[in-house]
């Protein structure tokens, strides 16, 4: 069946899109990531233009993000103080990113921007987790314990310090704003809710400990996605809802089945698919960018230079 | 879909024409929906006149379909640091979104250079001239794309030999369109040639919208972004809760 998106301005089968968002869905379940970061690229792959794919995977992680942050806020595994400053420079970020989105699509670069954002990223993420799923299987097999360490980077030494009593920690706000704008700025340009460089981030250089950072991270994130969704949907008119809910009604069904594939999986072995796929994706879009195209011109609206 | 334009109404007459053409429109609306997958607008009507067919070269006909014209930019991409990216742009003032050409027999054969020059027929004419007041010189290289790119999506095409005349008096041809086109007013113009110059004209214009939901949630995005983009945040939440609040009462 096919389904004209209207913002999208494409025709595409109804099915293939319940379909990859429950692929993506079941992905996302396996493996506790969201997603958007896969999403993006995939709808790129079946025609939807970058702008409306990414400003479209913003609306998409809000949704998705939404009960899991409410989950979360039940189990008050959710850092409020802390969530509230990443997401004050989360908002900057977004601000930030949809400013560079802008000027770059009057200038024609942006689908080039978003793609080169990908490739750098996908390619980054995906080599490190495989080199750290690689090396923890091998520590397992020689029965060493992970050595995590849980201390601030940089924050204690920062001035502008603030009391976190959930988080326990005493640190400087300036690190977690900082990552709230990278993180902002990545969602805005991307279309993606970040959660692969905020939990790491929140981990290694803040210091947070691990049960509340994927609550904190989501609680982030709803906020920073909604907030780009209005600004792509306000400044781009590229939010396409019809797109979004295709998208979202797979999704929720495909990761509920991934969480239930996820339990009776290796931790390491699911993050080394998940690195080989993340791999592949990225090698795909570097291939679109370095092999000459069949056609070499492309139009756009008519404002421009 | 498949969209029937009835042509029934009369035509005002050329003043010396001796053929002319009989069409009118009982329905001049194209809609495009939800399941919008390209739509078929089927022109047909007959040839009106006073003494008998003349002899000679027999009737033929070309029909052509034009939607609104917006300014494009055309962008070309080079190799930089390696990778592909575009470096030139050329702004057309204006293109047509949709242009469509059928004839009763191969093009040459049915309107001749000259007809085609006076009256801007085939793609290249119709989007050269409207495109035409452009100084660069390499200009012609990006005009000739957007021909290209649109032939390619089935924005502009060439259909032979697809209007079917019987006894040189009542024509039928089918123009499909594809699920992308622009709303606006479709400019139709019908020629009667012999021999390949015109004998007859007629022209009238089709009115194509976007219906439905389609429709308002593309001019709601535009016309209203605020509450289009806080309605999509609303739809997108209420959407995923239930889908999961489903999933999770279907498995008990």
């Amino acid at each position: 069946m096919q389904v004209y998106l209207p913002v999208a301005e494409v025709s595409v089968n109804a099915f293939l899109l319940l379909g990859l968002g429950g692929m993506v869905g079941v992905l996302s379940g396996m493996f506790g990531v969201g997603g958007g970061f896969l999403m993006t690229p995939l709808l790129f792959f079946i025609g939807i233009p970058p702008a409306v794919a990414v400003a479209t995977e913003a609306n998409q992680i809000v949704a998705s993000s939404v009960s899991g942050a409410l989950a979360h806020f039940r189990r008050k595994t959710v850092d409020l103080k802390m969530g509230t400053v990443l997401t004050s420079g989360g908002l900057v970020g977004a601000a930030l990113g949809v400013a560079i989105f802008n000027h770059l699509k009057a200038l024609g670069q942006v689908d080039l921007l978003i793609r080169l954002c990908y490739v750098v990223f996908l390619g980054a993420i995906g080599s490190m987790m495989l080199i750290e799923s690689l090396r923890s299987m091998r520590r397992t097999r020689l029965g060493v314990a992970p050595v995590r360490g849980r201390r601030p980077m940089f924050g204690t030494r920062l001035p502008l310090r603030m009391r976190f009593r959930t988080s326990g920690l005493y640190t400087s706000v300036i690190p977690p704003v900082l990552v709230g704008i990278l993180v902002g700025m990545l969602s805005a340009i991307m279309g993606v809710g970040g959660g692969f460089i905020m939990v790491p981030a929140m981990i290694y250089l803040l210091g947070m400990p691990t049960k509340v950072v994927v609550g904190t991270s989501l609680f982030q994130v709803v906020f920073v996605t909604a907030f780009s969704t209005m600004l792509h949907a306000t400044t781009n008119y590229t939010v396409d809802v019809m797109l979004a809910v295709l998208l979202l009604v797979g999704g929720v069904v495909g990761a509920q089945v991934g969480a239930e594939i996820g339990t009776r999986m290796r931790a390491e072995q699911l993050r080394i698919l998940l690195a080989l796929l993340v791999l592949g994706v990225c090698l795909k879009l570097a291939g679109d960018l370095l092999i000459m195209p069949a056609e070499l011109f492309t139009l756009g609206e008519g404002k421009g230079r | 879909m498949r969209v029937l334009l009835a042509l029934l109404a009369l035509a005002a007459p050329a003043a010396e024409a001796a053929e002319d053409v009989v069409l009118g429109l009982s329905q001049d609306q194209v809609a495009i929906t939800a399941t919008f997958d390209g739509s078929k607008i089927l022109i047909f009507g007959a040839v009106k006149r006073e003494q008998p067919i003349p002899d000679g070269p027999p009737l033929e006909m070309v029909v052509t379909l034009s939607g609104p014209a917006h300014p494009v930019t055309v962008r070309r991409m080079s190799r930089q640091f390696g990778i592909w990216m575009n470096t030139d742009s050329v702004l057309l003032d204006s293109a047509p979104t949709f242009y469509a050409v059928a004839t009763s027999a191969p093009f040459e054969q049915a309107m001749n250079d000259g007809a085609d020059l006076t009256h801007r027929v085939s793609i290249d004419r119709a989007v050269q001239w409207i495109g035409a007041n452009m100084l660069d010189s390499n200009a012609e290289e990006f005009a000739d794309a957007v021909i290209r790119i649109r032939e390619r999506a089935g924005l502009y095409r060439t259909l032979e030999n697809s209007v079917i005349i019987d006894e040189q008096t009542l024509f039928r041809t089918e123009i499909e369109m594809p699920a992308n086109v622009t709303e606006g007013s479709y400019q139709t113009r019908i020629f009667l040639t012999r021999g390949g110059e015109v004998v007859g004209d007629y022209d009238t214009v089709i009115d194509v919208r976007k219906v439905g939901l389609e429709r308002w949630l593309y001019n709601t995005s535009r016309e209203n972004p605020l509450f289009y983009g806080l309605m999509s945040l609303f739809i997108a939440i209420t959407a995923g809760w239930a889908a999961s609040a489903l999933f999770r009462f279907a498995r008990g």
